[in-house]
């Protein structure tokens, strides 16, 4: 498998690697995939009274692209607000790493990552 | 040391010095499985790939439609069995003449309940077409016809042949293992007329023993040969030979780019070897035909085709009786028995196969030595009479 | 100095031993004849190497070269053994068993056999990877004509009991097929007392050239089969096409020195492989897949709970290894083999083959050794499993979004 450069300049130099503490204000994670799919990918993101993501940290079990992805949306998602975040789809992603077609799943997974942080924020703050 | 002269390229061929140079690295440093992940599969995986783009380039095909086996016999193997496999039994033609390889594989068929029509040929053997309509009126599933003939050198008309198949409903594969490199491929002008796949073979052309190819238009299914492991888009499994594959890329460019200076090189000689050979009364098969310019077969009346190559390889000339394949077989060549050659007059065949190395001394060496073989011959015989 | 990357992948392919090359190349160049053509010197001389790598072929596994016919490789001997062999006895019954860790080219003919009409059971392992007799034996019905069982594996490199397997099938009556490309070279291999009918070999993974393999087809009792390849009738008609003469010769000579060189190498492989596992013990987390008592020494399969595979191939890319079985390994499924042993999910998912070869060196495996440790402390640093497990979260609980 030959990997692009930036995939390989994440995996090599992941971006936010790491936990925010369970009970610190604004955190909220996301957790996709299974073991048994061979890519599980948790996303934290910490969003601000103003509704911006402040910072946002992952782990992910799986391939190199799924490290990549994961590592790519934490930078992306920074500064955004959470509606901004889910604008963020799964083909930028695999565009920007350009991800070959059997790695596309990564990039899938890293958008519902997104997903499932943004909806554990919401429930968590009582929004709909 | 003596070295004997070797003309017997329709048999096997030397390999060519650059075809050496580039096979060694992946018999050495570069020995990974191309179904690695690791950079010693990659690299192996590329030289496939590059290899696979040469063939291609050579006979005017698409990379993707080249599937490489580990020989021809293999090759032809697969298309009649793999394309008979997803087809209803029916009626399956193979030319009278075509190598044992298409022949055997088409009477096993014959035991799954495919009935098997021989195609006729001419004195010169080639396909009659008036017969060959009349078979196609019975709607072949499957058609194979050689495109040049290992033994006599024949070509075979395939357009004309493979043009009316389709309109029948046929697919249609050739043999152009002893095509390749002496006379023009062009698989998309083939395929353009009928044509949906075609066997080569890299050690009838300068390349190693050990990959040949089958040439396959996509259209056409194929159940493999060889299950197991997926290798070649599920066709042909078991880990590439990456040596052979590359060897046999670099042959197919050296052939095709060589061919135009080669061809008429090896024709002149080959007209100067036959009129020598008509000085010392012999018949020659085939020649009334268009045929390979390298390949000259013939036969000398009442001499015995196996005491006549034994004599010359004593005297220091390669040549074979019949095809290498079946030279284990007394039998007279099918070949010359469908040309409607007595057998007596068959079973005196001689052939000559040049190559690249080969000289007008050497011809001209050859043909002194066999008239002093056939005068010593005659002398015995008088004798022994 | 070391040479990067480290090749520890020696189940997927052997680099051609030097001897071998050597002896292989006069056949590329001046003895480049047809070993078919009767008629002179060039194929006299082809055809005497060939008989020449026979014997050594033959002497190997004690058996008679009449007995060996020449293939392109394992993957057509076993096509030919088992569609061969199933084809001619098929009149005897239609039904065949083998093992669900057997290599893809024997379940994949299996499954071409189901699809004709035979029937085929797969019969599972124990957790050690290996076969329960006591379950085969279960398996066997009257009108089983074949059973094909691998002598080593190639993604744990267990052995599997042969001679047992052999004399129950000779007492019934039942053709018995023994995969054993993983195993020349590796194990003694004594077909003068194994009940094996038919046994396939390649010359790749024990330092010969790719493309060639051969099959031993048992002459006393004699086993039949179909051919697979019809032409000029060329091995006794079992196997026709044009010999690749210096493939062959390269067989031969690769097998000559693995009878020859087998026990020292062994020993020195067993240090190598003791010295790999001895430096990952001290790591937690870390299965050997695969008993450690039947099994080559030069098999250790691994796996790094946790850890994906292919991002550890990543992370560990100075060292050339594989994770799952080289065939397959163009899939993101994780590998059948370690499934079959019942591993969970993660584990499967985690494994890494390293298999030790006749050119590897104590610095090389030290050098791996280093940097597994390193890696593997980032990666379950990244890993979200990892975490879990430390937080007290058992795996087995959770429900997984599965996408």
């Amino acid at each position: 498998m030959a990997y692009s450069v930036k995939v390989l300049d994440h995996y090599e130099n992941p971006r936010n690697v790491g936990s925010f503490g369970k009970e610190e204000e604004g955190v909220a994670t996301g957790m996709v995939g299974a073991p048994a799919c061979g890519d599980v990918m948790k996303l934290q993101i910490k969003v601000g009274k103003d509704g911006v993501i402040e910072d946002a940290k992952f782990k992910t079990y799986g391939c190199g692209s799924a490290i990549a992805s994961s590592s790519l949306v934490t930078e992306w998602v920074k500064g955004k607000t959470i509606d901004q975040a889910l604008d963020i789809k799964n083909t930028q992603i695999a565009e920007e790493l350009a991800l070959p077609p059997v790695k596309i799943h990564c990039s899938i997974l890293a958008e519902d990552a997104i997903k499932a942080a943004v909806a554990d924020y919401r429930k968590k703050h009582g929004e709909h | 040391m003596f070295a004997p002269v070797y003309f017997d390229h329709n048999a096997t061929t030397p390999l060519a010095p650059a075809v050496l140079e580039a096979m060694l690295p992946w018999l050495t440093a570069q020995f990974g499985n191309a179904s690695s992940r690791h950079e010693y599969g990659r690299a192996a995986r590329r030289a496939i790939d590059e290899a696979r783009a040469r063939v291609a380039a050579a006979v005017g095909a698409h990379a993707t439609e080249i599937i490489f086996t580990g020989g021809g016999s293999e090759a032809n193997n697969l298309f009649i069995k793999g394309a008979s496999a997803c087809l209803r039994p029916g009626l399956l033609a193979v030319g009278a003449t075509d190598h044992p390889c298409v022949i055997k594989p088409a009477e096993q068929l014959t035991q799954r309940g495919w009935l098997l029509r021989k195609l006729a040929v001419d004195g010169e053997g080639r396909i009659g077409t008036e017969n060959f309509l009349a078979t196609l009126a019975q709607k072949p599933g499957i058609v194979s016809a050689m495109l040049a003939n290992n033994e006599t050198g024949v070509l075979q008309d395939l357009p004309a042949l493979a043009e009316p198949a389709r309109a029948a409903g046929a697919w249609f594969h050739t043999d152009a293992v002893q095509a390749l490199g002496k006379i023009p491929v062009d698989f998309r002008a083939l395929n353009a007329a009928g044509v949906h796949a075609m066997t080569l073979s890299a050690h009838k052309i300068g390349g190693p023993k050990g990959a040949a190819a089958l040439v396959l238009d996509k259209r056409v299914e194929l159940e493999p040969l060889i299950a197991g492991g997926g290798h070649e888009r599920g066709l042909r499994s078991g880990t590439e030979n990456v040596a052979a594959i590359v060897g046999f890329g670099v042959a197919c460019e050296l052939a095709v780019h060589g061919m135009a200076e080669a061809a008429p090189r090896l024709a002149a000689l080959r007209e100067r070897l036959e009129r020598g050979l008509l000085e010392i009364g012999a018949i020659l098969f085939g020649a009334g035909a268009e045929r390979l310019p390298n390949t000259a077969y013939f036969a000398l009346p009442d001499f015995d085709g196996e005491t006549l190559v034994a004599q010359l390889d004593r005297a220091g000339f390669a040549v074979a009786s019949g095809a290498a394949c079946s030279s284990a077989n007394p039998e007279p060549s099918h070949v010359l028995r469908a040309m409607g050659v007595a057998p007596e007059l068959a079973r005196g065949a001689v052939r000559v196969s040049l190559g690249a190395a080969n000289t007008a001394g050497q011809v001209e060496d050859f043909l002194k030595t066999l008239q002093a073989t056939v005068a010593k011959l005659r002398r015995l015989t008088a004798i022994a009479v | 100095m070391l040479n990067l990357p480290i090749y520890l992948d020696y189940s997927a392919t052997t680099p051609v031993d030097p001897r071998v090359a050597e002896k292989m190349i006069p056949y590329l160049v001046e003895k480049f004849g047809n070993p078919a053509s009767r008629s002179h010197a060039f194929g006299w001389v082809a055809e005497a190497a060939v008989e020449e790598a026979r014997e050594e072929v033959a002497k190997l596994v004690n058996a008679d070269p009449k007995e060996i016919v020449w293939t392109s490789g394992a993957t057509e001997s076993n096509n030919l053994a088992i569609k061969g062999a199933t084809h001619f006895y098929s009149g005897k019954g239609k039904h065949l068993i083998t093992v669900k860790t057997e290599h893809k080219a024997v379940l994949d003919t299996c499954r071409e056999l189901e699809r004709q009409g035979f029937e085929v059971t797969y019969l599972d392992v124990k957790e050690d990877g290996l076969l329960d007799l006591e379950a085969f034996k279960a398996a066997l019905r009257p009108d089983t004509i074949l059973v094909s069982v691998m002598f080593v594996n190639n993604e744990i490199g267990v052995i599997q009991p042969v001679a047992e397997i052999g004399q129950i099938c000779r007492d019934k009556g039942i053709i018995f097929h023994v995969d054993a490309a993983q195993a020349t070279g590796k194990v003694t291999i004594d077909l003068s007392t194994l009940k094996v009918d038919l046994m396939s070999f390649c010359a790749h993974k024990t330092y010969g050239p790719k493309g060639i393999g051969a099959l031993y087809i048992r002459r006393k009792p004699r086993v039949r089969l179909e051919a697979q390849m019809h032409g000029g009738g060329h091995e006794r008609g079992f196997r026709s096409g044009t010999l690749a003469t210096h493939q062959i010769v390269g067989m031969g000579e690769a097998f000559r020195i693995a009878r020859e060189e087998m026990d020292a190498e062994n020993a020195h492989i067993r240090k190598l492989r003791d010295r790999l596992l001895k430096g990952l013990s001290d790591i937690d987390q870390v299965f050997v897949n695969g008993d450690m008592e039947q099994r080559v020494p030069h098999n250790l399969n691994i796996s790094f709970a946790y850890i994906e595979g292919e991002s550890m191939l990543m992370a560990i890319k100075d060292l050339a290894v594989s994770s799952g079985s080289a065939c397959t390994s163009a899939s993101l499924e994780p590998s059948y083999v370690l499934r079959a042993l019942g591993r969970e999910d993660e584990l499967a998912h985690s494994s890494i083959r390293f298999t030790i070869g006749r050119f590897n060196t104590e610095e090389e495996i030290d050098y791996a050794v280093k940097l597994l440790h390193e890696k593997i402390g980032k990666l379950r640093e990244l890993s979200p499993l990892w975490e879990m497990v430390q937080d007290g979260v058992d795996l087995s609980t959770v429900q997984w979004a599965a996408h």
